[in-house]
């Protein structure tokens, strides 16, 4: 008996040790695979153009040179759409947490009596909507269209973020604040700004980061419902420029580059310059968004 | 009995009226932002004209369903939106679950946090931004792929303009880009599984392999479950960014699909009563796959959304 077990003992250690360096194996390519586009089109914005151009980037910069930056910044297009995107961006992230988040707090409060048939509107939404063309039908009856309004408005409100702020209030704040709150003498309106809002500081920045990256990174609703060239985010210019392939020469003809086939190496390296710039408040933000984003998926995990 | 005396009090005293007020605006935006465009369907009923508005255009019943459903173009469309659906499904969503077990398998917790940090980044990363990367480095002229080809003395190819490159090149940049973020939920779904399981199993002389396939699998299967079941109510909503930034001349054939032909029928050429149609079209088909889901779920798992 003691001896079958501990020959099954061994036999299983080999086969752990076997399978141990697989899942190493399997980890190892799913990051090279995952990491190498990253570097490459890192090293290709700090080469020069000609070696770009030439197929002698494969890992490292090659001729290291910041020529493709130094086109990005006399691209006019590009700060305008910088700008653009960091206004709607900003708007969109304090409407789209302002007003989930009294509709967390009101879905939070056990005694509100329409609070089951308020949550059963809400998540129909989730399930149903009117579809692409009746809301732009909408969008152009209110006059919000070629308005940052189109971009902001019509998301501002997220049923699954305030279903997750919901589930974070009811389960964080002790319902003894509460009650101390009323035996103070205090309203609806003291507790949220006073007790409530304070202590939910965590899922505020869930909120307010799952706005700000969806709006940084959006281009759907600008391609639909925005006209004028001055007020594209930066995402539009990027498709215009890196996918559609249309550059304004001039922007480059600047920088005393004089031959055509020249302009277009630069207009090559512009590209990977120009997804590293796009990408560069992503990048600051990376150790908050992985964590609030990860907090996120755990808090809208659990059952509310 | 002492909470609801308080409870009572405050709401009696103070007035639920606030709690009203302050979901005014939520509910507000829901009824003009969601229940407005739901409205605005019986377009789909009408031969609709700007100048009339939607309560005045006259009624044409099915007609524009007819159109769609008589078209050449809607088998075109429907099959090319399935295929690439269940192509995505079928890779994208065990290969989370893959890597989340992979993850849980590893002891040294600090190389496991490096690997997520970087496995999770690319979810950050915006639609435009992945299909110019996946256009520069397949780039017939410049890409790394091609110059990685002619340097081993091969002939460099033209994915770009070829129309097979178009599935496997949108379900695999998915993957891609969302297998760190999807693996989260599995991740936490294996780390709250109860340890003393796995002292038993040791003691029983359970391998990796044995401890995987009767503990960690059956302890994230509702969790699973779950998210197959939000995955396949969204069966026929294939994102139409990245579709949209992806399709050219070549590969309409096969990147034709339900939200673009939408897009372009609907905002490019304004034919709004039979866009609608389609879209109506698309969201019955969504709501249907996923309450047979949910209920196909319901009786053979007990799990369920509702």
């Amino acid at each position: 008996m003691k001896n079958s077990l501990v020959s099954n003992r061994i036999r299983s250690s080999r086969i752990d040790r076997v399978y141990q360096s697989f899942i190493y194996i399997f980890l190892a390519v799913v990051t090279v695979v995952i990491l190498y586009p990253l570097i490459y089109v890192v090293s290709c914005s700090f080469s020069s153009a000609e070696s770009l151009v030439n197929g002698q980037v494969f890992f490292l910069p090659v001729n290291f040179s910041l020529q493709g930056y130094q086109a990005v910044f006399h691209n006019s297009q590009v700060w305008t759409g910088y700008l653009n995107s960091i206004l709607y961006t900003s708007a969109g992230t304090l409407i789209g947490t302002g007003i989930t988040l009294l509709g967390a707090f009101v879905l939070s409060r056990p005694e509100f009596p329409l609070r089951k048939f308020i949550t059963v509107l809400f998540m129909i939404t989730m399930i149903f909507n009117g579809g692409l063309l009746p809301t732009y039908i909408l969008i152009n009856n209110l006059g919000m269209y070629n308005t940052i309004w189109a971009l902001v408005l019509p998301g501002a409100f997220s049923v699954w973020l305030a279903i997750i702020g919901r589930t974070f209030i009811k389960s964080t704040i002790p319902e003894e604040l509460f009650e101390a709150t009323c035996l103070d003498g205090g309203n609806y309106f003291q507790y949220l700004l006073k007790v409530v809002l304070p202590l939910s500081k965590p899922i505020i920045a869930v909120l307010a980061l799952n706005f700000a990256v969806g709006q940084w990174n959006s281009y759907f609703s600008a391609l639909v419902y925005l006209k004028d060239t001055a007020k594209f985010p930066l995402q539009i210019v990027l498709r215009n420029i890196i996918i559609s392939n249309i550059i304004d020469y001039s922007s480059i003809g600047s920088l005393d580059v004089k031959s055509l086939m020249e302009r277009q190496y630069i207009s090559e390296l512009l590209k990977y310059s120009l997804i590293i710039v796009s990408s560069v408040p992503m990048l600051i933000l990376y150790p908050f968004l992985q964590k609030y984003f990860i907090k996120g998926v755990m808090v809208g995990s659990l059952k509310g | 009995m002492r909470k609801n005396h308080f409870l009572y009090r405050c709401f009696i005293n103070k007035g639920v009226w606030q709690l009203y007020l302050l979901v005014l605006l939520p509910v507000a935006f829901v009824i003009i932002f969601a229940y407005l465009p739901m409205g605005g369907i019986i377009m789909a009923f009408k031969n609709f004209s700007i100048r009339k508005g939607i309560f005045a255009s006259p009624w044409v019943g099915m007609k524009y369903f007819d159109q769609l459903f008589n078209s050449p173009i809607f088998l075109d469309i429907f099959k090319n939106t399935i295929i690439i659906s269940v192509y995505s499904i079928a890779v994208g969503f065990p290969f989370p679950i893959i890597l989340a077990l992979a993850f849980n398998e590893m002891s040294n917790q600090k190389i496991k946090k490096i690997l997520q940090t970087i496995t999770f980044a690319p979810f950050f990363i915006s639609t435009v931004v992945i299909v110019s990367i996946l256009m520069q480095v397949f780039s017939y002229r410049y890409g790394v792929v091609n110059e990685t080809i002619k340097l081993f003395g091969g002939n460099a190819v033209d994915f770009l303009g070829s129309s097979s490159f178009f599935r496997p090149a949108y379900v695999w940049s998915g993957v891609w880009q969302t297998a760190g973020y999807s693996s989260v939920l599995y991740i936490a779904a294996l780390s709250s599984i109860d340890t003393s399981l796995y002292e038993a199993a040791y003691l029983d002389g359970a391998n990796k392999l044995q401890k995987i396939w009767h503990i960690d699998l059956p302890g994230i299967i509702p969790t699973i479950i779950t998210m197959l079941i939000l995955t396949t109510g969204n069966i026929l909503n294939v994102g139409f960014e990245k579709v949209f930034l992806m399709q050219n001349p070549v590969n309409y054939g096969v990147s034709e699909i339900i939200s673009t032909y939408v897009y372009k029928s609907g905002i490019q050429q304004a034919q709004f009563s039979f866009s609608t149609a389609v879209g109506l079209f698309n969201s019955v088909v969504n709501c249907a796959a996923l309450l047979i889901v949910n209920w196909i779920s319901r009786r053979v798992s007990d799990t369920s959304l509702f």
